[in-house]
């Protein structure tokens, strides 16, 4: 591990140099897996049986009652779902029951905070600057500080 | 207060990033095209930014670099800007430059950084949409020996986080 690195993070660091390390991350993690999480959470009706699974384990036959659309439309994005590994189950088997896998799905959430945190660091001292600015309409001549 | 920046991924090369200010867009547009604004939020306790060039043109170029307070390492991006469309829109490429900081960061192809702002009721909302070249180049851009300094920063920022909350 570089010595120099480590003691630049051991003080506060500079939210751009951080969103620069997250361009790295989202290499790291959005390879493949990251972007099939990502894919799979792009369409409503899959986020939507993601929110029903996350009440409790089901069949393809109650998750299909909701929506309207036809159960195997449902199956369809249960396989997109499954694929990125957010749920689990045996697509033939109608019956049996699906399950949440949330760990994908924290994943995916853990790398969106972080990365939302950073940004919103630098956009709190905006918003700082912007009140400060309409409080005090600026003038001819700026005061430096 | 203004509600806290979302993040989501439209692409596989996209990260877009969208906050609303409680300041007419103008303001917002010069906090991020002024110098002199710029410095002021663009930043962080304990660092300087002694270079702040921004030429807000087509075709412009911009530089800006930061120092540390406590041992002078520098770094910074530098770039040129692509589209200015004051004061709703605003894209440029955006590289990053080491500086003698000692960091291993890709330095080859840009990234670019797209600004929209629209305006209601006294409301400024940002779109901040960022582009990478290609998925070749982001891959290409992997430095294994950061994995662990970004886990160690991202510990540190939790605990910033959890220390203000």
């Amino acid at each position: 591990m570089n010595p120099t690195l480590f003691r630049a993070l051991d003080r506060p660091v500079l939210p751009l140099y951080i969103t620069f390390k997250l361009y790295n991350q989202i290499i790291m993690l959005a390879s493949e897996r990251l972007d099939l999480t990502f894919a799979a959470l792009s369409d409503p009706t899959r986020r939507a049986i993601l929110a029903r699974l996350a009440k409790g384990e089901t069949t393809v036959t109650e998750l299909a009652r909701p929506f309207e659309i036809s159960q195997p439309a449902i199956s369809k994005h249960l396989k997109v779902l499954e694929r990125a590994g957010l749920v689990s189950g045996d697509i033939d088997a109608q019956r049996r029951p699906r399950r949440l896998e949330p760990k994908r799905l924290e994943e995916a959430a853990d790398w969106i905070e972080r990365y939302r945190a950073i940004f919103e660091q630098n956009y709190q001292r905006l918003d700082a600057l912007l009140e400060e600015l309409q409080a005090r309409p600026p003038r001819r001549k700026r005061t430096k500080r | 207060m203004p509600k806290p920046a979302e993040v989501t991924l439209p692409s596989d090369r996209e990260v877009r990033v969208t906050r609303t200010f409680i300041a007419p867009r103008q303001l917002v547009w010069d906090a991020h095209t002024r110098p002199e604004l710029v410095k002021k939020w663009q930043g962080y306790e304990g660092w300087d930014m002694p270079v702040c060039d921004m030429d807000v043109r087509v075709g412009g170029k911009y530089r800006w670099q930061w120092r540390s307070r406590e041992d002078g390492q520098q770094f910074g991006f530098f770039g040129k800007f692509t589209e200015v469309d004051r004061p709703s829109k605003l894209v440029h490429e955006q590289y990053f430059d080491p500086g003698d900081a000692d960091f291993e960061m890709p330095t080859g192809d840009p990234c670019i950084v797209s600004l929209e702002l629209g305006e209601q009721d006294g409301v400024t909302t940002l779109v901040c949409n960022l582009t990478f070249a290609s998925k070749e180049a982001r891959d290409g851009a992997v430095s294994t020996g950061m994995t662990d300094g970004m886990e160690h920063s991202y510990t540190r920022l939790d605990d910033m986080f959890e220390a203000a909350a």
